[in-house]
């Protein structure tokens, strides 16, 4: 079973309007680099110098992976990965 | 146009006030599609700034999720300024991700946490492009506002 992404709407034009589609891979960088190969340009707007954006939230099964190993989380067949733009800004 | 309820006006505001001098937040939510915000939802300041905003990763999500479950948007996403003009700064403009969301912004520079006047403000912000847009206040939403959803440019 592969790996499903749930994938926001702003970078839904990657996806042909999909909300969700499916990839594989050993961890999360993987992931996202053959999301790319299917999804030409949706890894640069994810990742910058070998790390999830600052205003990126990726999600392994609800857990965000800034807090269990960042690109290098491990994934298995039937994980869910969901990607959420953070809600941010102010007058700074 | 922004079509609002007064309820959900006043607790944008309310929590506005509450939360000066530093930024408050939240989204309000509604069936998707109808354009109408109807589910008041604050949100956690992470940042707890002044200057800057953000939701709280953990919170973010169990909102989209709860927001997925009963088939809602984020209909208006809305932060207030404490010591600037309620426009979108470079940075709200940089980091708005919901083109279909209307973006409002009340600032609490005259009014701090008391009760003097606030200016809300109603936007869209996608493409990096701001714009402006009309508010209706209303006391309760009508068939109308239900059966004809303003049109999203």
């Amino acid at each position: 079973m592969p790996i499903e992404v749930r994938v926001p709407t702003i970078l839904r034009t990657y996806t042909g309007g999909s909300k969700a589609v499916e990839t594989t891979g050993a961890n999360v960088a993987e992931a996202i680099d053959n999301l790319e190969d299917a999804h030409t340009g949706i890894k640069e707007r994810l990742v910058q110098d070998d790390q999830v954006r600052r205003f990126i939230n990726v999600y392994v099964n609800d857990e965000d992976i800034r807090f269990s190993g960042g690109l290098r989380t491990e994934l298995s067949d039937g994980d869910v990965v969901v990607i959420l733009p953070a809600v941010a800004g102010g007058s700074a | 146009m922004l079509t609002i309820d007064r309820a959900t006006y006043d607790a944008i505001v309310a929590h506005a006030r509450r939360d000066h001098p530093d930024e408050a937040c939240g989204v309000v939510a509604g069936a998707a599609g109808s354009d109408l915000p109807t589910r008041f939802v604050p949100m956690l300041n992470a940042a707890r700034s002044p200057t800057f905003y953000e939701f709280d990763s953990t919170d973010l999500l169990a909102l989209y999720r709860e927001m997925d479950d009963r088939d809602e948007e984020p209909v208006v996403i809305y932060h207030s300024h404490t010591a600037t003009q309620a426009y979108p700064s470079r940075t709200d403009i940089d980091l708005a991700s919901e083109p279909g969301a209307h973006y409002v912004l009340v600032s609490t520079r005259e009014c701090g946490s008391g009760a003097g006047p606030v200016d809300f403000r109603s936007y869209r912000i996608a493409d990096e492009q701001v714009s402006e847009e009309e508010i209706r206040v209303v006391d309760s939403y009508t068939d109308a506002d239900v059966a004809q959803p303003a049109t999203k440019e």
